[in-house]
């Protein structure tokens, strides 16, 4: 198979980025500069810092040889013969399990100079980043692999034209390149026949919060969220009895819905574990699948109090480079704070999503959307929790608000 | 030699014709006035800087000629090249001036209200972006961002409180001296400007990183609480130095025969024509180190122009290119106002005007 046909291969699969946004991978590999004469760089982002998003530990941790395969196949399909794995420093104990797999996959003659006399030549890095959520951002990743300040570039030139030390770059996740594996292996027209619609293979979800069987689940995206969470082959329902209330399908930068509009879409219809069915009715109604952190909160969770952990996520791990986001997330976070320790005020909910507003687009890199999603969607669909928090301040410290409503049915209107 | 092909641009319904390559900011430059975005972290003579202060968010409501699709996000017009046919809307666009709007309100968030002891009041971005595009009171409630006070030596004065996050200083010291000293420690609200282990700044250019600066967070301690800018009057001056990369073309500000500052010569956008170096901005404090050219022109909008200099310069009017027609004036303020009638001629009163010299009909 020669480099074209692997492109072909992966382009016919309808792979989807599996690193949040889903951009198709084979489309991310045709836009690659192939200059005359500069090296090209494969780069893969295991910076997975995401919280409620563990899938990538898994798949380094337990199949390092799979990944490494995908990396290899990515790494001659587009001509890297530098190939980096760039991975997040608290994951502190895997680089040695891949250094291991990299001697393996070496002492087999599958890197180095001319592999199995192909001619290529292929050589993989592991580098460590240093503890910072930004460099999973595409570019301030290649910034900080150039060991600068990991600082998001301004964009374009995107990093498919000039990407580490200005060369062209394709930057995937570590599910991307472990996907390339089954696709060249049975084809990618019949790895494009699992799953449905433009939702192609498997995914890879972590599951994570109020479950009975949180982990790692390999799904085709055919179940619905129903099945996912209720059936004993996955989540195993919610545990001592209690009731969902709402959850975050894809990470903690995707909008949280309520149970009721986790289960069905707004037009009723059932809800599947898939890109468009999860994304369905856009932010007011839908979420994302993102990186597949599946994070479940049951009735005894407060969602206002989850909402300021976040806000201080985000907060702690901005870059500090572009006003909007330096200056919002930490008023954000502070607001927030004030409502949870019964300290806020009515206008304060407003001024959130007046400044989640003005954070949400204007900012250099996906961070300042990431932060403002969350408290929009928290706004949009837990108002009522939130303005309860306002006015049982008292209350509010000692007990929780509950259900309430967010399971209840939601009101279909009868279409023509 | 090829001709270097001409994109047509149209801002704010001002069509123009630009160079290739040319950013969104420098194409509204060109047409000047109104239409021409903010910019605090931009400076054209640095490279790489720009795109991070977010003032000069445009809305690009036609992509180009050959793909009118419009970008789907506001963008920062000093890092995004003009296409053929690209049309842009800056004062136009209501998101836009929203938008704007936001970002102040993020700048001045943490900010102090200490222009009145500021060294850079009267010349301050910072202040200029907050009066045309701030809001009157702040939404904030809680206590401001401070930071432990470092020296950074003798010439220059950090205030990191004041600090925008501009990175212009780190491009300066990056591009004009020999070796960076100073850059941005810690991420996040709690990123500062500062060279780690409290050295002191002192590169024979690094005097540069004053003109640079926005705000007040790098003033120059030679001038330190010695006048307010509007006081003293900026002429033109050079001399002989012995710099290799310094021509000794400054602005000094003076009152009477004192030279309180030396500066670089700016231009209409606030920035430095040519960078000067120490020598000539911290140690030629006196009116004889130099030959004076005349008095510097001056905005007429800048605060300075106060002091009424000669050969102010008027921005132009483009209210009618921008609305497409002449603007139409409601009515004449003399007809309905009874305060300042112009037959009464102030100057003529005996004693301070009293409020009955206002009211139409008074015994005069």
């Amino acid at each position: 198979m020669g480099t074209a046909e692997i492109v072909d291969e992966v382009k016919k699969s309808g792979l989807r980025g599996r690193g949040g946004a889903g951009f198709p991978t084979g489309m991310k590999w045709s836009f690659l500069a192939k200059p005359d004469g500069v090296p090209r760089h494969l780069v893969c982002n295991a910076d997975e810092s995401e919280p409620g998003t563990f899938k990538d530990r898994y798949l380094m941790e337990f199949h390092p040889h799979l990944f490494i395969e995908g990396l290899l196949i990515s790494s001659f399909a587009l001509g890297s013969n530098h190939t980096y794995v760039y991975i997040r420093g608290e994951y502190a104990w895997i680089p040695e399990i891949l250094e291991q797999a990299i001697a393996e996959a070496k002492n087999n003659g599958w890197l180095g100079k001319n592999i199995l006399g192909s001619g290529f030549d292929c050589e993989i890095y592991v580098h460590r980043g240093a503890g910072a959520y930004i460099c999973g951002e595409e570019t301030a990743l290649i910034e900080s692999l150039e060991g600068k300040r990991g600082n998001p570039r301004m964009k374009p030139p995107f990093p498919a034209i000039q990407g580490v030390w200005m060369r062209p770059t394709v930057v995937n996740n570590v599910e991307t390149l472990a996907a390339v594996v089954p696709i060249i292996n049975m084809g990618g027209e019949e790895y494009a026949k699992i799953g449905v619609g433009k939702s192609t293979g498997t995914k890879l979800l972590s599951v994570c919060g109020n479950i009975n069987k949180p982990g790692v689940y390999e799904i085709d995206m055919t179940c619905s969220v129903e099945e996912f969470i209720y059936s004993d082959e996955y989540c195993g329902g919610i545990p001592k009895g209690k009731k969902l209330k709402a959850c975050i399908p894809g990470g903690s930068s995707v909008p949280i819905i309520p149970a009721n509009l986790l289960l069905k879409t707004a037009k009723g219809e059932t809800r599947y574990m898939n890109y468009e069915s999860l994304s369905d009715g856009g932010f007011a109604t839908g979420s994302m699948m993102g990186s597949g952190g599946f994070i479940v909160l049951d009735d005894s969770q407060c969602v206002v109090r989850h909402t300021m952990t976040l806000a201080r996520f985000y907060n702690h791990e901005s870059c500090g480079q572009c006003s909007p986001c330096r200056e919002g997330t930490g008023w954000m976070y502070k607001i927030l704070k004030n409502i949870e320790y019964g300290k806020g005020k009515m206008s304060d909910i407003d001024l959130l999503w007046d400044i989640q507003r003005k954070i949400e687009g204007n900012t250099i890199c996906p961070l300042g959307d990431a932060a403002a999603w969350p408290i929009a969607a928290a706004i949009r669909h837990f108002r009522d929790e939130f303005e309860w928090h306002v006015k049982n301040p008292d209350e509010s410290q000692t007990r929780n608000y509950g259900l309430a409503h967010y399971a209840d049915p939601i009101h279909v209107p009868a279409s023509a | 030699m090829s001709e270097q092909p001409q994109f047509k641009v149209t801002i704010d319904n001002i069509t123009i014709d630009v160079p290739a390559g040319t950013t969104i900011l420098n194409a509204a430059r060109m047409i000047g006035g109104d239409v021409t975005p903010p910019a605090m972290c931009y400076y054209s003579k640095l490279k790489d800087s720009g795109g991070k202060c977010r003032t000069c968010l445009v809305e690009v409501s036609k992509g180009s000629e050959k793909d009118p699709r419009p970008m789907p996000k506001l963008v920062a017009s000093c890092r995004t090249t003009v296409m053929d046919g690209m049309e842009v809307k800056n004062i136009t666009s209501e998101k836009v001036l929203d938008a704007r709007k936001g970002v102040v309100e993020f700048l001045l968030l943490n900010h102090p209200l200490d222009c009145p002891v500021c060294d850079q009041a009267g010349e301050c971005d910072l202040q200029n972006l907050s009066y045309e595009h701030g809001s009157e009171v702040t939404r904030y409630e809680f206590k401001r961002r401070t930071f432990e006070k470092e020296d950074i030596g003798p010439f220059i004065s950090l205030h990191m409180t004041r600090c925008i996050m501009c990175f212009r200083c780190v491009y300066t010291a990056e591009q004009l001296t020999e070796r960076r000293e100073h850059g941005i420690l810690e991420r996040g609200d709690h990123a500062q400007i500062s060279t780690l282990l409290g050295k002191s700044l002192d590169n024979d250019f690094i005097g540069n990183v004053i003109d640079v600066c926005p705000v007040g967070a790098l003033t120059d301690k030679t001038f330190r609480f010695k006048n307010r800018v509007w006081f003293t009057k900026p002429v033109d001056a050079h001399r002989d130095c012995n710099h290799e990369k310094c021509n000794g073309k400054v602005r000094l500000w003076m009152r009477g025969e004192e030279v309180f500052r030396v500066t670089a010569r700016k231009d209409q956008w606030g920035e430095v024509e040519e960078f000067i170096c120490n020598e000539c901005r911290f140690h030629k404090k006196e009116a004889k180190d130099w030959v004076i050219e005349g008095p510097s022109v001056i905005k007429r909008s800048s605060v300075i122009a106060q002091g009424h200099y000669v050969g102010t310069m008027k921005p132009p009017v483009l209210i009618d290119k921008v609305i497409g027609k002449q603007p139409k004036f409601l009515m004449e303020i003399h007809n309905v106002s009874d305060v300042n009638k112009p037959e009464i001629e102030l100057s003529k009163i005996d004693g301070p005007a009293h409020s009955d010299d206002f009211v139409q009909g008074s015994k005069k």
